[in-house]
C-alpha cells in the first residue's frame, strides 16, 4: 500500500480488542492524514504511558504510582478488599462510585481445563495483606461463570481460616431488565437468592 | 450463454451437491468451554447420537453466549458444517441451567465440573456413547441433592469405565468365587474380592464401597472416598493412561475435597492418599 511502515502500523492495531483489518485501515489513515492533531498526541501519550504505568505492587492495578492512587488514598476504607478478576472489573466497580474500599486484581480464573491454577493468580499478596490486618472482610467479586465461582469457593477456602467476613455481590434482575428477556441461568440464580420484603 | 460459462456453472452445481452441507440438532451437555478470539467460543459438548463433539459458537464468551455455554448446562444444540469432518458451528437455545443452579455449593459445583472433565477427556470425539451420555444426564437431574449426586458419580464413572472397554468385574470374588461379602477390588485386574480372600492384601487394594454393589445401600463422606479412589485409580491407569494424559486436575481436587470431609468425620485416617499420585 504506502510503504512497509503503515503496514506496520496497521498490523499493530489489528492486535488491539474490537479491531479487524478494516477498522485498522480507516484508523491509521485518520491518523496519517493529520498527523499533528492526531498521530503526534497519541504517540506521545502511548509513550508516556509505556513509561510511567506500572502494576500497582499492592493491588494489581495500573497506575503511574506504586502505590496507585487508589491504595494510597487515606479517605478509603480499608477494612474492606473487593477481590477482582482483572483491571478492568476494577474500572467497572469505580466506575459505580459505590464502593469505597480498597480492591485487589487477581489477575485471572482458576481454569482446571485450561491449565490455569492457583500459582498463575496473584493470591499471595492479598493474603499478606490480609495478615497484615486491619482487614474486616473480602469482597469476592468475581464472574458468574463455573470458573469465577471455583476460584471464589476455592478462595474461600484460604481466607476462611483469617477470620475475615466473606462475601459475594448478589445476583438477580438486572435494572431495567423484564423478567421475559432474562436468560433462563440468570432467572434460576434470582429466584434462588429472592429476599422477604 | 457461452459454452465455458455453461461448463463453469455445470460444475459449480456438481460442487454443491458434493460439499452439501452437514447439520444435526440434538440435546446437548456442555463439557468445556474455552475463549476463542474476542467473544467467540470453542465448546465441546456430549449428545446421545454423536458422542463428544467440538464446534465454534459465534459470541460463545459474549454477553448473551456466556450465560448459555457454561459447563454442564443442558442445551438444545444445532451444529453445522459445510463438510462433516470440518468443525463446524453450533448455536444453541439453553434446556437447563445446571451451571447457574450448581454455582453457590461448592461441593455440587466441584462435582458437576468433574464430571464434565472427565467426560471431557475420557470419551473418544465423535464416537456415540449414548449409555454415558444418559448416565451424565441422570447425575445432572440428581445434582440438587449433593449427597445423591456423588453417589451418582461414582456409579456413573463405573459406568464410563465400562462403556470405554475398561470394566470392572464386581460380580464375583477373584480369588474364593463368592458372590457375597465383596469388599475390595484388584488394582491390576479390576475384579472384586471377598474381605476374605483379601485377608493380608487389603493395604494392597482398593476398597468397594457397599452402594456400588446394593443400589439402596446408604453412602457417608468415607464411601464416596473410597469410591472416587476405585474409579479414580482406573480412570487415571486406562482411560486417561491409554491417552498419555493425567487425571483431570477438577477431578484431583474433588478428591482431596471429598477425602478431607472424610477424614473430617472420622478419626480414623483415609485407606491411602490421592489416586492420580498412586502407582
Amino acid at each position: 500500500m504506502g510503504g512497509p511502515e503503515i503496514e506496520r502500523l496497521i498490523a499493530e492495531l489489528v492486535k488491539l480488542p474490537g479491531l479487524g483489518p478494516r477498522s485498522a485501515r480507516r484508523i491509521a489513515l485518520k491518523l496519517l492524514s493529520n498527523p499533528e492533531k492526531h498521530l503526534a498526541p497519541l504517540s506521545f501519550a502511548l509513550s508516556e504511558a509505556a513509561r510511567a504505568v506500572r502494576s500497582c505492587s499492592l493491588c494489581g492495578n495500573l497506575d503511574s504510582r506504586d502505590p496507585c492512587s487508589i491504595c494510597a488514598d487515606p479517605s478509603r476504607e480499608k477494612r474492606l478488599i473487593c477481590v477482582v478478576e482483572s483491571v478492568g472489573d476494577l474500572w467497572a466497580l469505580q466506575r459505580t462510585g459505590m464502593f469505597r474500599g480498597l480492591y485487589h486484581v487477581l489477575g485471572g480464573l482458576l481454569s482446571p481445563l485450561n491449565g490455569t491454577g492457583p500459582e498463575d493468580l496473584n493470591v499471595a499478596p492479598l493474603l499478606a495483606r490480609i495478615r497484615a490486618g486491619g482487614v474486616e472482610e473480602v469482597i469476592l467479586a468475581l464472574a458468574a461463570t463455573v470458573d469465577g465461582a471455583s476460584t471464589a469457593h476455592w478462595l474461600a477456602d484460604q481466607l476462611r481460616p483469617l477470620g475475615v467476613t466473606l462475601s459475594r455481590p448478589a445476583q438477580g434482575v438486572p435494572i431495567g431488565g423484564t423478567l421475559e428477556a432474562m436468560d433462563d441461568g440468570t432467572l434460576a440464580a434470582a429466584l434462588q437468592a429472592r429476599r422477604v420484603v | 450463454m457461452s459454452g465455458c460459462g455453461a461448463a463453469k456453472v455445470r460444475q459449480c452445481i456438481e460442487q454443491s451437491g458434493r460439499f452439501s452441507k452437514v447439520e444435526w440438532e440434538a440435546p446437548a451437555i456442555v463439557l468445556d468451554v474455552s475463549p476463542f478470539g474476542e467473544s467467540d467460543a470453542l465448546a465441546v459438548v456430549l449428545t446421545e447420537a454423536h458422542g463428544r463433539h467440538r464446534g465454534l459458537v459465534r459470541g460463545g464468551s459474549g454477553r448473551r453466549g456466556g450465560a448459555v455455554w457454561q459447563q454442564g448446562n443442558i442445551l438444545a444444540v444445532r451444529w453445522l458444517a459445510r463438510l462433516a469432518d470440518q468443525l463446524g458451528a453450533f448455536t444453541a437455545e439453553l434446556a437447563h441451567p445446571t451451571a447457574a443452579l450448581a454455582l453457590e455449593d461448592p461441593l455440587r459445583l466441584a462435582v458437576l465440573v468433574a464430571a464434565c472433565a472427565v467426560a471431557a477427556g475420557a470419551l473418544p470425539e465423535r464416537e456415540p456413547h449414548p449409555r454415558a451420555f444418559h448416565a451424565l444426564m441422570r447425575l445432572i437431574a440428581r445434582l440438587p441433592d449433593t449427597e445423591a449426586a456423588l453417589t451418582e458419580l461414582v456409579r456413573w464413572e463405573v459406568a464410563l469405565l465400562a462403556e470405554l472397554g475398561y470394566g470392572l468385574d464386581l460380580s464375583r470374588c477373584a480369588v474364593t468365587g463368592a458372590a457375597e461379602g465383596l469388599a475390595f477390588v484388584s488394582p491390576k485386574s479390576g475384579r472384586a474380592v471377598t474381605a476374605k480372600g483379601a485377608e493380608g492384601w487389603e493395604h494392597r487394594l482398593l476398597r468397594l464401597p457397599p452402594f456400588l454393589l446394593n443400589p439402596e445401600a446408604p453412602a457417608q463422606a468415607a464411601d464416596w472416598r473410597d469410591g472416587l479412589k476405585l474409579t479414580g485409580h482406573f480412570l487415571a491407569r486406562d482411560a486417561f493412561g491409554s491417552h498419555h494424559q493425567p487425571l483431570p486436575a477438577a477431578r484431583i481436587s474433588l478428591y482431596d475435597r471429598i477425602a478431607a470431609l472424610a477424614a473430617a468425620n472420622s478419626p480414623t485416617p483415609p485407606h491411602s492418599a490421592n489416586p492420580s499420585r498412586e502407582p
